[in-house]
């Protein structure tokens, strides 16, 4: 008796069923693999198939928006029912081909821009929500569970084998395409041009299948740029705190900072403040980071030996390139970046993660969910989590793990910081201390497992305030802890309502540091401390290589 | 627009005769005049804010303020356009720890 012969090609099988209704549909006009941009709606629909997972490159920098606005008019009769997959919902186009009934099952990081929009398909059972990841969690199940059937991505420019050059915007490209090309899945890319000769192969033609030339540049958002202009005293003064009180008093090498005002104003305090310390050299020296424009006046001053990035920013290209020993740049002297590669690099090699948040709780726990809006995590949570699996030490690591286990038969390891950095009050005296996180509200509204939550008490090291730092390494009890917490909450509710005898106590164990406490003169926490107080400060602080979007040309 | 007054016997440090103005009224930022005056050894604080509702939250940072500086003989006026309670004491502390500093 034989069992029937299974079948172990069907994944080549369909692919080539798909590459072969292509042909047919475009014949002569699909010129090695490069096809003319009217025809991107046939090539759509010849390629997929109902139910397909599609990946599209959805970036919190730059979209595939043609690939995107041409899916939303392919015809639902013919197409529907696709499983979305991308790390960034920005563009309404990524929403509309629910509406149209395209799509109807998504698996993302993260919606910012398009959150209350996400939420509301959802409720309306237009979308239908897997899961909300971080940007490591979701490229891992692009190689696990989730491989897609066909990517959409973009790119700077291709030739007419399919090699393509990714500019230096590379961000998840490459972990798209890896995934979808060796699982026998298609792969199509915009690009800005085609020619000749590329500057440098990024991805290798045999990974991709089609490239089309857009009839506009990719859009790119400068989601990195922070106007100084807009940095407040409160900001010198919480940066002063953090540069004496955490990175210099931990000898913070290796870090990453989140996106925001709040560290912005770290960095553009480095080569004033950290300079006047004698901390040049001695920190913040190996960063995980876009390429900020806010930390142009530090790398000039001679702090910053290296910074590896997720993607690039804005009009930083050619301070870039004039910084080789700086960036990361290919042969060409473009910059080359990568998300996945990054996320992993401030997850094991960094010491510190410090950002902003909006929400925290008596736990520390830390959200940015607001109700009615749906809009994920990113990359916060790989980044300002405790690497279980670090094994390498450092002097930052070492002593934050001793604080945390000093007293205790726990086996000596190390520990990262986590710092969540926050005025006590967010704009119209909204609490950024709350008794409970509004993120338990927003999971029973949209009937999510668990709360969303940014960043785990668990994992937070420090939260730093106007009026204060708290360790929450050393304290021993649920109880220090949750005053320790209120003792940096300042004048909001959770605040007031201190123990004021036992947060006088943790300040004198040092688990409170107030300014003072630290030596900090007030009287300096003008803005006159920032490196540069507005935008033409940093172009001049580039040299004019720096070239700023026009939104930001306010002079 | 909403005024409150608050005074604070006993102080012990007593600061130079310069009176002394810092901040500007403008949006979420305030006007604070300190100069001594003879009070009794009292801190006497006067506040018109235009945002209404936050007595006890003024009253606690004035308490917290008068905690560190012990003022005698001092009176402090405010105009204030929506500070959060931050910028208060940052804005209070710099106009003492300058005179403070003026004065050695």
């Amino acid at each position: 008796m034989n069992a029937p012969t299974r079948v172990w090609d069907t994944l080549q099988r369909n692919r080539a069923e798909r590459l072969a209704r292509a042909q047919a549909a475009l014949g002569s006009e699909l010129a090695g693999k490069s096809l003319p941009a009217a025809r991107i709606g046939d090539l759509l629909h010849a390629v997929l198939e109902c139910g397909d997972r599609v990946c599209i490159e959805g970036n919190n920098q730059k979209q595939a928006d043609f690939l995107a606005q041409a899916l939303c008019q392919l015809d639902p009769q013919r197409i529907n029912d696709l499983h979305m997959l991308q790390s960034v919902l920005t563009l309404p186009e990524h929403l509309d081909v629910f509406d149209r009934g395209i799509a109807s099952k998504l698996d993302f990081s993260f919606s910012g821009p398009q959150a209350g929009r996400v939420a509301k398909l959802a409720s309306a059972g237009k979308l239908n929500i897997g899961a909300i990841h971080t940007y490591l969690e979701l490229f891992s199940r692009y190689f696990i569970d989730l491989p897609p059937r066909v990517s959409l991505v973009a790119a700077e420019a291709a030739d007419r084998r399919g090699n393509i050059y990714t500019g230096p915007n590379t961000e998840d490209t490459p972990v798209i395409v890896e995934a979808t090309s060796f699982k026998n899945g298609i792969v199509i890319v915009q690009v800005n041009k085609i020619m000749d000769e590329l500057p440098r192969i990024d991805i290798p033609g045999d990974w991709v299948d089609f490239v089309v030339e857009s009839p506009t540049p990719y859009y790119i958002e400068p989601l990195f740029t922070r106007d100084p202009a807009q940095i407040s005293e409160i900001q010198v003064l919480m940066a002063m705190m953090a540069i004496k009180g955490i990175y210099a008093e931990y000898e913070i090498k290796r870090l990453n900072h989140g996106i925001g005002f709040d560290t912005a104003a770290i960095e553009l305090l480095l080569p004033t403040y950290g300079e006047s310390l004698g901390l040049r050299g001695k920190i913040a020296t190996n960063w995980a980071l876009n390429p900020h424009p806010a930390l142009i006046p530090a790398i000039e001053a001679g702090f910053v030996d290296s910074i590896h990035s997720f993607g690039s920013e804005l009009g930083m290209e050619n301070y870039i390139r004039a910084r080789p020993d700086i960036f990361a740049v290919g042969p060409d002297g473009s910059m080359r970046s990568n998300r996945a590669y990054c996320q992993a690099a401030g997850h094991y090699a960094c010491d510190m993660f410090i950002g902003s948040t909006l929400q925290i709780d008596l736990q520390g726990n830390s959200s940015t969910a607001t109700l009615g809006r749906i809009a994920g995590f990113g990359g916060a949570p790989n980044m300002g989590a405790d690497a279980r699996g670090r094994r390498h030490a450092s002097p930052a690591w070492l002593k934050a793990g001793e604080q945390a286990r000093a007293g205790t038969c726990a086996i000596p390891r190390g520990q990262k910081l986590v710092v969540q950095m926050v005025e006590t009050f967010r704009e119209h005296m909204q609490p950024a201390f709350v008794d409970k996180l509004d993120a338990w509200e927003l999971a029973e509204q949209a009937k999510m497992a668990i709360p969303p939550v940014m960043i785990y008490g668990d994992d937070v090291t420090h939260i730093l305030t106007e009026e204060g730092i708290a360790n929450l390494l050393m304290c021993r009890t649920a109880e220090e802890r949750e005053q320790a917490i209120r003792g940096v909450a300042g004048y909001t509710p959770v605040g007031l309502a201190r123990d004021k005898r036992m947060v006088e106590n943790l300040r004198d164990r040092g688990i409170i540091t107030r300014a003072e406490d630290l030596g900090i003169d007030k009287r300096q926490a003008t803005r006159d401390l920032l490196a540069a107080k507005n935008m033409k400060d940093l172009v001049r602080a580039s040299g004019g290589l720096y070239d700023p979007p026009k939104r930001f040309r306010n002079w | 627009m909403e005024t409150l007054n608050y005074r604070f016997d006993q102080g012990s440090r007593k600061l130079a005769n310069e009176p002394k103005i810092v901040g500007v009224v403008s949006s979420g930022n305030l006007e604070v005049l300190i100069e001594s005056a003879s009070l009794n050894d009292a801190c006497e604080i006067n506040i018109k804010t235009a945002a209404v509702g936050f007595g006890s939250i003024w009253q606690a940072v004035m308490q917290d303020f008068q905690q560190r500086w012990q003022l005698a003989d001092t009176r402090i006026s405010i105009n204030d356009m929506g500070a959060t309670p931050a910028v208060v004491s940052l804005r209070m502390d710099q106009a003492v720890e300058t005179m403070l500093g003026e004065a050695k």
